[in-house]
């Protein structure tokens, strides 16, 4: 184990699969020299000055370009430098990647990782602060990862790039700098498809996405203070996600919470709520909770983003009201 | 235009007399496909190439047998001009189990990677930056093929268009980009939609060679991708080539073309730029073949096209697991449970 931040721990996976595999690639805006912007690739340029591709700012091609070599044999990873810049280059992550194995009737695979920099709390604004899962989750062909730890985000990046499916990799951009520990095994991996629980309890199930993960172990302290025993699942991929934790855990609880950073109208906790309702419906003994953004675009101001964004203390909230039902 | 002499020396009689088969057999297909709609046994949407044979067979005859290609929802005869399987074209159209796809793609999203046929793309202009990552795929690991990427008038004017071409510049990807200037984009005549003088003056803002071909001259169109895809193929990047010719029918079939076009205009385009017309009597002008060879090579076609029916019409509807076991890529023993 080594400790290293969110963002290093990216960069180790890369490294790590770049040299194991010399078909990989990646690709995005100022990766070279700079490391792009949040510095996940620092000195990678200078290992593979071949296949860490600076581009121009073209967020249309660049999946494009990503998803074209992905077709022919080799790897490929596209970043985008904030994820809202996806949806310049979206035609080639819905309509291109996210079709093609169904489309064109399984004559091949496309090994392709969107990196998507997500995620609001730095005073970035309204077009680059958003969390778009719920946008590509419902996206038939697209896997869905989002990683909350260090650890996960080497682990499950490895398993992305070597899925041979198409992958929306949701980074949070408020954790880059968020350190853990890391296995350096160059065969670690986080298998896509799975959660884990991060802490258990026994009186409500908290379902939590990356930074709401972090979010809801500190709401759990705190209901633990009350007297409320709360058990806390990080969802680590949202497609495929781990039904079966979620429901194992709901029919020990009794309780479901679920919260992410994206809104809470229309967003993935409705999933996740109407699987359980209708999974776990007897074993309920409080109506499901969901805690995520208003819906509201994000603002610039502090105050304002701070009222926008799900906080510690709305977890807290909903928890509370479910287990005093 | 060369000499006679120079096109028997450089492509050989048989290959010039193929090249006459193909476009008959790209035309009969269309028709065919045509008559299939009206009958209901082709369904959704069907855009034909009808009057754009040359540049399919022109441009798809310049490339090697490793050499890949992209194109568009008008795009049947860019697949026949490289290869594929008429009976499997046709059972897809049918959407049928042995059809390409398996039936799922229909008209507008062929794929075929037997023939490096990668992927008809419904969303107009997709094919430009995709030709680059097919491309640069290739590069990365030091092979020679080429890619071209076949698009229409219309698609010029997106900004995937822009992005795919000022990339393919700026990294000097093996890349034919292929404008076949139809004239109409939908009902938008391109007169309307491009200010500039041609298409092909705009690859001059991305620092690349551009050229006007006469797309009805299936020996012109022949030459200048051939020239483009020996550039691309020795490291001197990409080439935009226009190659003008004429949409005959509307922009799919049960379009009425009178809503938009003036039917004199439409019937004088015929008359003068039909490839096969036009190919047909260089050939005979030429004394390359004569008019019983013409007909016998013509009912070859028309032979093909009825076993390709015969085939289609005995396929399968297909199967509805595959979908299931084919949306995503799923290792041996995988689970996809989770889809339903």
């Amino acid at each position: 184990m080594a400790v290293m931040t969110y963002a290093e721990a990216i960069r180790l996976a890369i490294r790590e699969e770049m040299t194991k595999d010399p078909t990989l690639f990646m690709l995005g805006e100022d990766i070279g020299i700079r490391g792009g912007a949040f510095a996940v690739t620092t000195g990678l340029y200078k290992d593979f000055p071949n296949r860490i591709i600076d581009t121009p700012i073209s967020e249309n091609a660049i999946p494009a370009i990503a998803y074209g070599a992905a077709i022919t044999g080799v790897k490929a990873i596209a970043e985008f430098m904030y994820a809202d810049f996806s949806l310049l280059g979206i035609d080639h992550v819905i309509n291109s990647a996210a079709k093609y194995r169904f489309m064109y009737g399984a004559q091949g695979t496309v090994p392709v990782v969107f990196r998507l920099p997500g995620g609001g709390g730095r005073q970035n604004g309204a077009q680059h602060s958003q969390c778009l899962e719920a946008m590509f989750s419902n996206i038939p062909g697209l896997k869905v990862v989002m990683p909350a730890t260090p650890a996960d985000a080497k682990g499950l990046l490895k398993a992305a790039i070597n899925d041979y499916n198409p992958i929306a990799f949701i980074e949070h951009k408020a954790m880059y700098f968020d350190k853990g520990e890391v296995p350096e095994d160059p065969d670690y991996i986080v298998p896509i498809g799975k959660g884990v629980i991060r802490r258990a309890g026994t009186d409500i199930t908290i379902v939590a996405t990356a930074m709401n993960v972090t979010k809801s172990l500190k709401a759990a302290e705190t209901l633990e203070q009350m007297g409320i025993s709360a058990e806390v699942i990080d969802m680590r991929t949202i497609v495929p996600y781990d039904k079966e934790l979620i429901f194992d855990s709901v029919k020990k609880t009794g309780r479901i919470l679920v919260t992410h950073e994206a809104p809470t109208m229309y967003g993935i906790g409705g999933e996740i709520v109407a699987a359980v309702a209708k999974e776990c419906f007897s074993y309920l003994d409080a109506p499901p909770q969901r805690v995520g953004s208003k819906f509201l675009p994000m603002p610039y101001n502090k105050t304002l983003e701070t009222h926008v964004l799900p906080q510690i203390e709305d977890i807290v909230e909903a928890a509370k009201s479910a287990v005093e039902y | 235009m060369e000499t006679k002499e120079f096109y028997l020396q450089k492509y050989g009689l048989d290959t010039l007399l193929d090249m006459y088969r193909r476009m008959v057999l790209i035309r009969d297909f269309e028709e065919n496909i045509k008559i299939l709609y009206q009958n209901s046994l082709a369904t959704g949407a069907m855009h034909l190439s009808v009057g754009e044979e040359a540049c399919a067979v022109g441009a798809c005859f310049a490339l090697e047998e490793r050499d890949k290609f992209v194109t568009y929802h008008r795009g049947h005869g860019h697949n026949i001009a490289k290869g594929a399987d008429v009976g499997r074209m046709v059972a897809e159209l049918m959407a049928r189990k042995d059809g390409l796809c398996k039936g799922r793609s229909g008209s507008m999203h062929i794929f075929d990677a037997s023939i490096g046929a990668l992927g008809a793309q419904g969303i107009v202009g997709a094919q430009v930056p995709i030709a680059c990552g097919i491309a640069f795929s290739g590069k990365l690991r030091g092979l020679d093929y080429v890619t071209a990427s076949f698009f229409g008038d219309g698609a010029s004017n997106n900004g995937a268009f822009h992005e795919g071409m000022n990339m393919a510049a700026i990294m000097n990807l093996p890349v034919v980009f292929i404008c076949i200037n139809n004239g109409w984009a939908v009902t938008t005549p391109v007169t309307y939609s491009v200010k500039a003088e041609s298409i092909a003056i705009r690859a001059k803002a991305y620092g690349m060679e551009g050229v006007v071909v006469d797309g009805c001259n299936v020996l012109e169109v022949r030459d200048a991708v051939g020239k483009a895809v020996e550039k691309a193929r020795t490291g001197g990047g990409p080439t935009l080539i226009e190659l003008k010719a004429y949409r005959w029918y509307g922009h799919y079939v049960g379009d009425d073309t009178s809503r938009y076009r003036n039917p004199d205009d439409e019937k004088q385009a015929r008359d003068t730029m039909d490839p096969i017309k036009i190919y047909s009597q260089w050939l005979l002008s030429n004394g390359l073949c004569g008019e019983s060879d013409l007909r016998e090579m013509e009912a070859q076609a028309k032979q093909i096209i009825e076993d390709a029916n015969e085939f289609a019409m005995n396929s399968e509807q297909p199967s509805i697991e595959d979908m299931y076991a084919e949306t995503y890529y799923i290792p041996e023993g995988g689970d996809v449970s989770w889809l339903s």
